[in-house]
């Protein structure tokens, strides 16, 4: 891990379709290089997986939402880590935090409508053991995901010549 | 009726891209690589803070000088990345941009008659600044062998009995080039020996991509000959908020100051509040513009010489500086095709003086995606030439 690998890992979070030949000549690193280092970086999962951000809504495929908040009594030997590894593997939940608050654990779930979230809250998550309370919050409107705004910006006016 | 026109006024030259301005106002789709400034926008917490100030009723003016807590972050923030030592109780002045540093700098030094040496290809304001001071400006030649360094015998080639100063620019508009340690050194040596000042425009100073910024005011015993100005505009993404600064000697910050209250009386204060929160809070944003920037380069770079456009790897600001002489078109006539034919924006580099003609200056200050675009489109005009 050194400072050409971290510069790899920028340009493809910002944009993972790049060749390697692109890449290349913007890092002046060689193609075989660069195929060797991503290599390496995804066989010690640093680089986890290469995804797409959607904006579903604009798709006509919306799905709603919701940020569940659970307040769960930890167990002896494990805390919240065997809980927290059971909820995580429903599809339905995307993304699930350890946090610190009046709740313990924050769930982003999704489905394809509100009863969809509702009966996959009350019937899976909150009979299970250890979750004492839980609050859902149904997303409204997304305005940004994972560092990218979702609302459309006004290109500013630039000069086309200045010195 | 008499021409109430003044000679100076006059004199200057007009800007020589006044036909390529008008001609791309009437076209669409077109690529311009002639932009002197950063395509991103100013980072978003020195937005807010410049909104908040102006809520709280923050429109007056500011002291002559600036901002008392943009001056004392400026000083300590010069002290640690430059080692550069300035009062900014008495060594500084904030100003309405470099442009406005510039000019206050050059008429607080000029008499009629003195000769201003400068530094070219360079910046195109610098010798009409000198002429409207009552100067001569007087340019020295960076060739494209020294890659577009301050030659020090090409120096000593020009200094007259006349000469009071000399202008630099570095990490340099137009062409990228980088005065390091070693290379300010020599120079160094000549002002001493000749007692000249030196004023110099550090404003792609955190713009560089293969070592940190040499400012020229701690090499030898520059200090006491220098005037040093900078600004916000390029680091920070922050043109339009009209932010830059001069640091001198007392004695000739003084006059400098004297003529900034006639003429200017301050800085806006709302840019001069988001600089104060550029220095407090952009670092981050800062470091991610110019790994773009290097990013850019070095594609841009890499395409401009693989097309045919041999072009030495400029080590600041964000400009490629290649050279048209193996194409048979001149500068101007390069650009102008390149324009009509392909609608890709380019400076001819005569505009920015000696050194300058058969290359063309591109702003790579553009998203990577336009960059190749804009490859593409040269590489085509090129092979049908």
């Amino acid at each position: 891990m050194d400072d050409k690998d971290r510069e790899l890992l920028r340009i493809l979070e910002e944009n993972s379709r790049l060749s390697v030949e692109e890449i290349g000549s913007m890092t002046n690193l060689i193609p075989a290089e660069i195929e060797a280092r991503i290599h390496a970086l995804e066989e010690s999962k640093i680089i986890r997986k290469y995804t797409t951000v959607i904006n579903w809504e604009k798709a006509g495929n919306a799905e709603v939402s919701a940020i569940i908040e659970l307040k769960v009594s930890p167990e002896r030997d494990f805390g919240y880590d065997r809980i927290a590894e059971r909820l995580s593997r429903f599809k339905e939940v995307r993304t699930l935090r350890l946090i610190t608050g009046t709740y313990d654990l924050q769930l982003m779930v999704s489905g394809k409508n509100m009863q969809d979230v509702s009966r996959f809250v009350s019937e899976h998550v909150a009979p299970m053991d250890r979750i004492r309370e839980t609050a859902t919050h149904i997303v409204m409107k997304s305005y940004k995901e994972n560092g990218n705004t979702l609302f459309e910006q006004q290109e500013a006016e630039r000069l086309p010549y200045s010195f | 009726m008499r021409n109430f026109v003044s000679d100076r006024a006059r004199e200057i030259p007009p800007s020589g891209i006044r036909k390529f301005f008008d001609l791309v106002m009437t076209m669409d789709d077109v690529i311009s690589l002639g932009v002197g400034e950063p395509d991103f926008r100013t980072p978003w917490n020195i937005c807010e803070s410049g909104i908040y100030s102006i809520e709280q009723g923050v429109t007056s003016y500011t002291s002559n000088r600036g901002l008392q807590t943009l001056r004392d972050a400026l000083s300590a923030r010069l002290a640690s990345q430059y080692q550069l030592k300035y009062s900014p109780d008495d060594e500084m002045i904030i100003t309405t941009g470099v442009s406005e540093a510039l000019d206050i700098a050059v008429r607080a030094i000029v008499n009629p008659g003195d000769e201003i040496l400068i530094a070219e290809p360079s910046y195109v304001s610098y010798a009409p600044c000198v002429t409207l001071a009552g100067g001569t400006p007087v340019p020295v030649e960076c060739t494209e062998e020294d890659h577009f360094r301050l030659n020090p015998d090409k120096l000593l080639e020009k200094i007259t009995p006349k000469t009071r100063a000399l202008i630099i620019n570095f990490p340099n508009n137009p062409t990228g080039a980088v005065m390091k340690k070693e290379d300010l050194e020599p120079i160094a040596d000549i002002l001493s020996d000749k007692d000249l000042l030196l004023i110099s425009d550090e404003v792609y100073s955190e713009l560089t991509y293969e070592s940190s910024h040499t400012a020229a005011a701690t090499v030898k015993d520059l200090w006491e000959r220098t005037i040093t100005l900078n600004g916000f505009s390029k680091a920070y993404a922050m043109t339009g908020w009209r932010v830059g600064f001069l640091c001198a000697p007392k004695d000739i910050c003084d006059a400098a100051l004297k003529i900034h209250q006639y003429v200017m009386l301050c800085a806006p204060v709302m840019g001069q509040v988001g600089a104060v929160e550029a220095l407090r809070s952009a670092e981050d944003e800062k470091t991610s513009m110019v790994n773009e920037y290097r990013l850019r380069r070095n594609m841009f770079v890499a395409g401009l010489n693989k097309i045919g456009l041999t072009c030495h790897v400029p080590e600041g600001a964000f400009y490629a500086f290649p050279s048209v002489r193996g194409t048979g078109l001149s500068d101007v006539d390069f650009a102008e095709r390149l324009l009509k034919e392909q609608k890709v924006a380019v400076v001819p580099g005569s505009v920015f003086g000696r050194g300058g003609d058969y290359h063309l200056r591109c702003a790579y200050a553009v998203s990577r995606k336009d960059l190749s675009e804009a490859l593409t489109r040269m590489e085509t005009f090129i092979s049908g030439l």
